[in-house]
């Protein structure tokens, strides 16, 4: 069970926690024209890197914030945490 | 009955306390401190099982959580527990044990005739033997194989056993009380860090407790106990006996099995059975100390044969003679200390060492006891069938290869040491790739990956002194990262034995023209023949021959036999172990309890009940509750001797009829606030938000981002920038994080807050022809007239002094209103309601009466919003914006969502106006087309009109819309059901919808 440092509350189990999938997705602006397959990448296509990957988890059973963790995919060695508007590397 | 082999002045058994208990259905005693493997053996018990594979008798072969052999099965109270390891089960009065895997008796089974029929069981039988013809399989082979196989039988009752969870952290976490564990634990302690030492058995101190060894002037044993005391006298410090760490997870979580009342009669009525203990630990130094090795022989599984670390432990905390003519069979030191102590409790050994001439403090030792040693010599194979009668022995050649002087030697036990093997399966589990260390020919753990040391015997440092070094300073350089203390405490000196070299041999050759059974895996039947025949037959990888021969794939995880299985293909492939690798290491280290993974999660206790304010009312009103979710709600209020179907429809014509009150409590119900409010919800539903008044509901519908129906509700605008949004019960939890995602992830710039209020509130529905009549009487202060509160509006109420927040909308397709007080006041408001409402004729229904009058009314829910809809599939294409944005609003264009041909919901009506349509049920064309039947969509959801008297469905079928008017069929192949029916607007009632707003 991973340890997940949230950076409001501070180190927590993971059962505190719901995965929400790559972070580095961007939604389309409101309003914007987008083609069919931009849409489809956006809606369904993910990376499934073996390695680094920037994930959102969301601190579902304390601060309800959701946080983007940087973790590695195949050891789970948590690099760092960054709150929902912070800037990642 | 006299105990033949107990010993008088040795062990630590409680001599004062006699315990008697039952194996096989004789009854037996032993004394308090006995596993039942030593008070059986203490009794001259030596068969209690019998082999997986070719039903061998079996006896014990260890003295702890390696033992491949005695695994029993407890009975008590008339439950059963399967797999218990006679070896750790301590004795407790009125205990009830018996043999499992043999049939009808441990000493006349059946089943040995597999021992026979060897040719029909080599490496792979399953996948050989028991192949064809197919038709074989069910009838023969299988209840075949499950009769002749298995470790006992699980009890198909109910576990009325208690197990719990517990979560700890601490700084340091060692796991084995032997001298490393102690040793670093003491000085981690000292050192101010908080320690958990978990120690497997009753007694602390592992090997401390047998070996012939001083520390600081004391004995191994009484150090041991000097330091435990010292440790359990500190507050920093938990002890814990009986406790196994089975499993090491990632982050430095690692799992924990305590055993409270395995070893208690039980009369204990609030102790668990076993406690999980989760443990974060900062830093984990793995004691786990090392097992002996077996040799491998001709019948090297005949019960008596056993390792010679076990007869010395048998000998030394249990008191008990495993053998009056002990062989003992040994390629290093270890089989001396045996011997030695056999010799001082009065019994005469013979030892067998495969090396030339050693020569050490002990082999001395044994020597000036005149104890009888024969050099290069080993055990050929065991002789006797249930128990050993005697060995041929052999002198081994210098290269090991061959055998002369075979002799018939008269003995009662055989006790092997083939070296030691370090247990490094907790560091493997941790992802530390381990090292083969020649030297003492076993793997060692290598460099951590996560924050873990491996020390002691574990690490594969085998005298004692070097394992207290390294043990005093570990657990100072661990602690100290963590305190910063520098409180470096003094290390004692240790005195022991020096020892020599053992010899890498370990498995002694066939002599000609013998063809003996040689075991590697004792549990799983695996010999040196079927690795050799799994070789011959090409798998090289050895996962592979693992799998394909099951070594090591038992209970015990091969504990013994890995090894000398590495060292087997080793030597056939002609290479080294390392090239070999070995297979890979997963908790659990020991089997767990399915109880004890589950703790108190069982039944009514697995999820959370949750009940509305009003639950004693209805209980007290005979309601016949369902689970909505984790909520428990009245499904039906049940008068006289109704059944849920006659119930259902009284109450629901009452509603249409008079005046009906429904607990809507479990709604989901979400404040959204902030100056942003208005466009955030514009944003979050299909429909339009931005010009809602203060005081007015809207009903709306939200979107995933891949168009599909996510939840529907009505919200209303409190305030200015207050608005009240009700979900559906089932959806509440995940529309609140949804709600989350957007506003802190995608548009943090909206100045908005959510909250879930769904607790603070209470709710009840009022509907009905008369429920204006009764919200007057209700609230005679506020004006509730069709002008005063219209349909869709809100307005603020004081119900007899309680304020109340009273929405005019409607699920049931009535006049109707929802009243909410806060939860506290929630029973004082259903009370006057069904008070007031008497005169109105009021009657509560439940949620099967709301699923009739909402389906009727072809109003959604969760059965055709089921994921798989987009509004257009529920008729609710009407409140999808064409002018502003929304989330999923671009999946809506999407090829697959426009077809003309695209679903929609529908109304059916059984031609015969009185067969029910199965939920679930296909609607086809052609009952009788071939299979399988085109469908054109299915039944959602089913209830008896009360409108009209008959059954009516609705349904989501392709191009619903001219499908109105048809004549189709409802097929239901689980029901075995085709009911001829006529497809109709899914608003089957009222389809204008004048009295919602009448
Ligand atoms: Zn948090």
């Amino acid at each position: 069970m991973l340890y997940i440092f949230c950076p409001h509350c501070g180190s927590r189990s993971q059962n505190e926690f719901a995965y929400g999938g790559d972070a580095t997705v961007k939604r389309p602006e409101l309003n914007k024209e987008i083609s069919d397959q931009e849409w489809n990448n956006f809606v369904y296509l993910r990376k499934s890197p073996r390695g680094k990957h920037l994930e959102l988890w969301h601190h579902i059973s304390g601060c309800r914030q959701w946080i983007k963790v940087e973790r590695d995919t195949s050891t789970h060695e948590i690099f760092k945490t960054y709150k929902a508007d912070e800037l990642t590397e | 009955m006299s105990q033949d082999f107990r010993l008088n002045n040795i062990g630590m058994v409680n001599r004062n306390k006699k315990i008697s208990f039952t194996f096989n259905g004789k009854k037996y005693f032993g004394y308090e401190g006995d596993t039942i493997a030593s008070a059986l053996i203490a009794n001259g018990v030596h068969l209690v099982g019998r082999s997986f594979k070719y039903h061998r008798p079996r006896g014990f072969f260890g003295v702890g959580v390696d033992e491949p052999y005695a695994i029993l099965q407890l009975e008590r109270n008339n439950e059963r527990d399967p797999n218990i390891r006679a070896t750790e089960q301590e004795i407790f009065e009125g205990l009830e044990v018996k043999s499992v895997n043999c049939w009808p008796s441990v000493n006349f089974d059946i089943g040995a005739i597999n021992n026979f029929l060897k040719m029909f069981f080599p490496a792979g039988f399953y996948y050989k033997t028991f192949m064809w013809p197919p038709s074989f399989w069910y009838k023969i082979y299988e209840p075949f194989i499950r009769m002749a196989a298995g470790f006992g039988e699980a009890s198909i009752k109910h576990d009325k056993e208690r197990y719990e969870h517990k979560y700890e952290y601490c700084d340091v976490l060692i796991t084995g009380s032997g001298p490393s564990g102690l040793a670093s634990a003491y000085a981690a302690a000292k050192n101010g860090a908080r320690v958990i030492l978990a120690e497997d058995k009753p007694r602390y101190g592992g090997s401390l407790l047998t070996s012939d060894v001083n520390i600081g002037n004391q004995t191994g044993a009484e150090w041991s106990e000097k330091i435990i005391t010292e440790l359990k006298s500190m507050s920093n410090v938990i002890v814990k006996n009986r406790s196994q760490v089975f499993g090491y997870y990632d982050h430095n979580m690692l799992v924990m099995s305590e055993r409270i009342s395995d070893h208690l009669p039980k009369t204990q009525k609030y102790l668990p059975k076993q406690r999980l203990w989760y443990i974060r630990a900062k830093e984990v130094l793995i004691s786990s100390g090392s097992i002996e090795r077996p040799l491998v022989f001709g019948n090297n599984d005949t019960p008596g044969v056993m390792l010679s670390s076990a007869a010395k432990e048998y000998m030394k905390v249990y008191g008990v003679l495993v053998g009056k003519k002990p062989l003992i069979f040994t390629n290093n030191d270890s089989g001396y200390e045996t011997a030695v102590e056999f010799k001082k409790n009065g019994v005469n050994p013979l030892i067998l060492d495969t090396r030339k001439e050693p020569s050490s403090d002990i082999i001395s030792e044994a020597k000036n006891l005149g104890i009888e040693i024969k050099f290069s010599h080993v055990v050929v194979a065991a002789k006797g069938y249930k128990k050993v009668k005697s060995a041929d022995i052999a002198k081994i050649s210098d290269n090991k290869k061959d055998l002369s002087n075979i002799e018939n030697i008269e003995c009662d036990c055989i006790c092997v040491s083939g070296f030691w093997t370090p247990s490094i399966h907790l560091a493997s589990q941790s992802g530390n790739k381990s090292e083969f260390n020649e030297k003492i020919d076993a793997f060692i753990p290598k460099k951590s990956k996560q924050k873990e040391n491996t020390i002691g015997s574990a690490n594969g440092k085998f005298t004692l002194e070097e394992t207290i070094n390294e043990a005093f300073d570990k657990g100072y350089e661990v602690s100290n990262k963590i305190t910063e203390n520098n409180n470096k405490v003094s290390i004692p000196t240790v005195v022991e034995k020096k020892s020599t070299e053992h010899d890498k041999f370990w498995c002694v050759p066939l002599p000609k023209g013998k063809s003996y059974k040689r075991f590697l895996d004792f549990q799983n039947d695996v010999a040196v023949s079927d690795i050799e025949l799994a070789l011959r037959e090409g798998f090289r990888s050895i996962e592979h021959v693992k799998r394909y021969t099951t070594l090591g794939m038992a209970t015990d995880q091969g504990k013994t036999s890995n090894l000398n299985g590495l060292q087997l293909v080793s030597d056939i492939e002609n290479k080294v172990v390392p090239q070999v690798g070995h297979t890979t290491f997963r908790p659990p280290y020991t089997p767990v309890s399915i109880g004890a993974i589950v703790g108190r999660e069982v039944g009514k206790h697995s999820k959370p009940t949750r009940k509305s304010p009003m639950h004693e009312w209805h209980k007290k009103n005979n309601a016949v509750f369902v689970d909505a979710g984790v909520w428990l709600r009245p499904r039906y209020y049940k008068q006289g001797n109704e059944t849920l179907f006659e119930a259902s429809k009284r109450e629901a014509k009452n509603v249409r009829k008079n005046v009906g009150v429904c607990d809507v409590t479990t709604l989901g119900k979400i404040d959204v606030k902030g100056p942003d409010a208005a466009e955030f919800l514009n944003r979050v539903y299909t429909n339009a938000w931005l010009k809602l008044p203060v005081g007015k509901a809207r009903y709306g519908v939200m979107l995933r981002e891949d168009g599909i129906v996510m939840d529907d509700g009505t919200t209303t605008r409190i305030s200015e920038n207050h608005y009240h949004m009700t979900t559906t019960t089932a959806q509440a939890a995940n529309v609140l994080s949804h709600l989350e995602y957007y506003l802190q992830l995608v548009w943090p710039e909206l100045n908005v807050n959510v909250v879930s209020t769904t607790e603070q509130w209470a709710g009840a529905a009022i509907a009905g022809p008369n429920s204006r009549e009764l919200l007057t009487k209700l609230f005679p202060n506020t004006d509730v007239s069709n002008e005063g509160l219209p349909f869709m509006g809100y307005k603020e109420g004081d119900l007899f002094g309680i304020p109340a927040k009273i929405y005019r909308i409607s699920f049931s397709g009535e006049l109707a209103y929802e009243v909410n007080v806060e939860s506290n006041y929630g029973n004082f408001m259903w009370e006057k309601i069904i008070e007031v409402g008497k005169e109105f004729q009021i009657q509560p229904y439940g949620t099967e009466a709301l699923s009739t009058l909402r389906i009727e009314m072809g109003h959604v829910a969760g059965s055709e919003l089921d994921g798989r809809t987009i509004p257009h599939d529920a008729s609710l294409e009407g409140l999808v914006s064409k002018k502003k944005d929304f989330i999923g609003k671009r999946s809506l264009s999407r090829s697959a969502f426009i077809k003309p041909d695209r679903e929609k919901i529908v109304g059916v009506v059984p031609l015969d106006k009185t067969t029910s349509i199965p939920e679930g049920s296909y609607i086809v064309k052609d009952p009788k087309a071939k299979l399988p039947n085109p469908k054109l969509g299915h039944v959602s959801a089913s209830c008896w009109s009360v409108e009209y008297d008959n059954p009516f469905s609705l349904a989501i079928i392709k191009d619903g819309k001219n499908m109105i008017g048809q004549k189709l069929f409802a097929m239901s192949p689980l029901k075995n059901k085709t009911i001829p029916v006529e497809i109709v607007s899914s608003h089957y009632v009222d389809p204008e919808g004048k009295r919602v707003r009448a």
